[in-house]
């Protein structure tokens, strides 16, 4: 079976975890075999998580740099900053909601432009859906529901191996039920507006 | 029910390197645990503890390592299967009783488990703990994924008890904090109530005993040897001239690699799954037939240095290379490309390293350092200890925990860390060793840990510095595990005693001792500067619990301040105590109301009395 690898990158507390779950699970249902490693050491205080998911049959847990073949960037300089595990031939897909680092908000760093930062991939990596998932999750009914539409635009263009039925399925065992409406609502938003991106 | 205690054998379930290991210990029928939680091993403790809290496993948070092995050893030796689990820097910790441990041995299945942490995600150092197997003369076992981790530790009960000797569990953070399917196997009966039969000759270590013990701890190591030997943990993959030999996660990069060159027809693959003793013969008999040999392992030349000293026995005289400047380092972890990379070069495949991006357009990117929380009183204290010894020529050994981070500027407060519990005892060499005020720090668990005999040290030997404890009322660093001085009641648990810490200090003799509420600013640097001038060891103790730990506990209700029009925009605010819920916006500073907790320092540090609370 082919390999196919996955990074996530986010700022703690963007619910990538949890994403990496759903997309365990999609691939459990799938029949894909799969591997993830996370680092979250610091997460709850402000630092970067990264998830390494590895579908196929490549024994190896983690990614190397300039081996993936996809990056999900919950964050816009986040996945700016994660270029270096990227080639041309890498799918990338991102958010372009800023979360400013604390730096920057107290007026001692500079934030990348978000425009020059979707050149920057676009020209780089071989395809960049870019959307802006906050505004899709508050239109869904629930700002946390971020990492829901990410899933969704991932699954529509990032060529995973596994079908969109599978990820809901997924997203049903894995998620609160509370939620379950406002997150399929979520996925089904990000899943369209990868389907109508144009670059 | 927890979901690690469903009796379902055959159910495939998604785990946490850390759950599985936790899993696997429960399906060993393990009846006693122990443990002083560290990153990366602290899940599996977590879910231990939950697990504890539904069934008749015991499990404790002992005060540190050195105490946790004790308990536990004690449990060992009354016939129970028992599990201490730290980090690796924890096993220095619980070095002591370790290596007498080996001596006297166990009657029930005893596992120690090491979690190391190969490029330091979350450590002070990467030291390799192999060696506290061959150090200790414990059977070691090693893991080189999440699945066989659960596997894994369920032999080694078998192996200890077999040996009667305790086993070490070795892995690292990309075994812990992997994540992969896992099928539940059956839940073996706990036996919960040991019995403890005298036997002082093998028990009481005094020389003459001991002399004969180490006989046998040498004998049980040869009995370990002849097991490795033949254990299926340590398997040959493949046949042909090239030799690799490896361990732990680098087997699967080294699996990967020999894939992706195309290789399989010529290359053998020894990956140790047993690697304390050596397996010498299985070793021997592998390098038989090979032209030359890699050895893939992260960390020291544990495997290497063994592996060239068995083919000097043996007269083989092929290259067997591992660490060297071309190859691999003994500085971080591996990953598959390196691994790739560097089997091509030393077997001299044709290959060409995958491409990197030319990414020198790529505009410089903030970092993005982890903080002190949105009212972290670490902030406070750290503020209010600056201002009133402003004057002073300070010295701040800390310690090991959040408020490590205060060394960050603009805090600043933070000058030297070494392990746990040093910030007290570095405070006594400081305070002799020069003339600057000394003004250490060390969160509660942490004083807990191994706090307390330095402050007994610094009040013999009358020692003259500062102390301050920081008293947020749990472990927060590695995920709200309880301590000593926890109140039990307030999570609903009974059964628990309570330290109290300022009883205690003024127990051990400490003469000057303050307690301070730091989000009561001008009041708490009035009680520092009088601790400050205190010739001899003073004790502040700042008490304020950990924010999020309040939160989740429902102790604390956020209420957002807010920056009025009196601003003169002279950013003291974000200049001194750079708390993250500022921002700037058209120039001026911001709050941000939904991360702001309300702790008011800040309204109370600025001059003009810009900030003030957000009306609802």
């Amino acid at each position: 079976m082919k390999t196919t690898r996955l990074i996530i990158v986010a700022v703690g507390g963007q619910g990538n975890l949890l994403a990496s779950k759903v997309l365990g699970e999609a691939a459990l249902i799938s029949g894909v075999p799969v591997r993830m490693s996370e680092i979250h050491g610091m997460a709850q205080r402000g630092g970067v998580v990264e998830s390494a998911i590895v579908f196929g049959d490549a024994a190896s847990s983690i990614i190397s740099d300039n081996e993936a073949d996809i990056l999900l960037g919950f964050e816009p300089s986040e996945t700016l900053r994660a270029l270096n595990r990227c080639s041309k031939n890498t799918k990338v897909i991102t958010n372009t909601a800023t979360l400013p680092p604390f730096t920057v908000s107290i007026g001692k760093g500079v934030y990348p432009d978000v425009d020059n930062i979707k050149k920057l991939l676009s020209d780089k990596c071989s395809s960049l859906v870019a959307i802006d998932a906050m505004k899709l999750a508050k239109q869904a009914g629930s700002p946390m529901s971020v990492n829901i539409v990410l899933l969704g635009a991932l699954v529509q263009s990032g060529s995973i191996g596994f079908t969109k039925e599978n990820v809901i399925k997924a997203i049903k065992s894995r998620t609160k039920k509370s939620f379950l409406d406002k997150n399929l609502e979520a996925f089904e938003l990000g899943y369209q507006a990868a389907e109508n991106y144009k670059q | 029910m927890h979901k690690l205690l469903n009796d379902t054998p055959g159910e495939k379930i998604m785990l946490l390197g850390n759950e599985a290991i936790a899993r696997g210990a429960i399906e060993a029928g393990v009846a006693f645990a122990t443990t002083y939680p560290g990153t990366p091993s602290s899940e599996i403790s977590l879910n231990l503890f939950q697990m504890s809290q539904e069934s008749d496993l015991y499990f404790e948070y002992s005060t540190n390592e050195k105490v946790a092995l004790e308990v536990a050893a004690a449990a060992a030796n009354s016939g129970l299967r028992t599990f201490c689990m730290m980090k690796h820097v924890g096993l220095n910790v619980a070095a002591d009783p370790l290596m007498t441990l080996a001596y006297v041995g166990v009657t029930g299945g005893m596992v120690i488990l090491s979690a190391d942490d190969p490029f330091m995600f979350s450590s002070q150092n990467e030291q390799d703990n192999r060696y506290y197997a061959k150090f200790g003369n414990l059977p070691m076992l090693e893991p080189s994924s999440v699945p066989e981790a659960k596997e894994m530790i369920k032999y080694a009960f078998e192996l200890s008890e077999q040996l009667s000797q305790p086993v070490l569990l070795r892995t690292t953070t990309r075994i812990n904090h992997s994540n992969a399917f896992v099928t539940f196997g059956d839940i073996k009966q706990r036996q919960t109530s040991g019995k403890f039969i005298r036997e002082p000759f093998r028990c009481v270590t005094v020389p003459a005993v001991s002399r004969q013990l180490h006989v046998k701890v040498l004998e049980k190591m040869e009995k370990a040897q002849a097991i490795g030997e033949t254990s299926e943990l340590n398997m040959v993959e493949g046949s042909g001239k090239f030799g690799i030999i490896t361990n732990g996660v680098s087997f699967h990069y080294a699996q990967d690699a020999v894939k992706d060159l195309g290789i399989e027809n010529d290359t053998k693959i020894l990956r140790l799954g047993f690697s304390n003793p050596m397996p010498s013969k299985l070793i021997k008999d592998f390098l038989k037939g090979c032209e030359k040999v890699m050895v893939i392992e992260e960390g020291e030349p544990f495997m290497e240095e063994a592996v060239k000293a068995f083919a000097q026995e043996e007269g083989v005289m092929i290259p067997i290379k591992g660490k060297s400047s071309e190859l691999f380092s003994r500085l971080y972890e591996y990953d598959p490309a390196m691994v790739r990379e560097k089997t091509a070069l030393f077997f001299e495949i044709d290959y060409t390293p995958s491409q990197k991006l030319e990414n020198s357009d790529v505009p410089d990117i903030p970092m993005r350092p982890p903080n002190l929380c949105s009212g972290c009183s670490h902030r406070a204290t750290f503020y209010e200890v600056k201002e009133a010894g402003k004057d002073m020529d300070i010295i701040c050994p800390t310690d090991i925990g959040c408020y490590t981070l205060g060394f960050l500027p603009p805090l600043n407060m933070g000058d030297f860390v070494i392990c746990m519990g040093s910030s007290v005892s570095s405070a006594c060499g400081f305070g002799e060793a020069t003339d600057q005020k000394v003004v250490s720090f060390v969160g509660d668990s942490t004083f807990f840990h191994s706090g307390i005999t330095g402050l007994v040290n610094a009040v013999f030997n009358n020692h003259n510095f500062t102390l301050v404890i920081l008293e947020n009322d749990t472990t927060a660093m590695t995920g709200h595990q309880p301590h000593p001085g926890v109140d039990m009641e307030r999570l609903g648990l009974e059964g628990y005693g309570r330290v109290n810490i300022e009883e205690l200090v003024k127990t051990l003799g400490v003469k000057h001792v303050s307690v301070i509420k730091p989000f009561k600013v001008k009041k708490s640097i009035a009680v520092i500067k009088e601790a400050l001038e205190y010739k001899g060891v003073s004790v502040i103790i700042s008490q304020e619990p950990c924010i999020l730990y309040a939160r989740s506990l429902k102790l604390f209700k956020p209420r957002a301040f807010k920056v009025t029009d009196r601003c003169v925009d002279h950013r003291d605010c974000i200049n001194t105590i750079a708390c993250p819920s500022f921002f700037i916006e058209d120039e001026k500073v911001k709050i941000d109301a939904d991360t702001c907790v309300g702790c008011a320092v800040c309204a109370q540090i600025c001059p003009e009395n810009a900030i003030t609370p957000l009306k609802k």
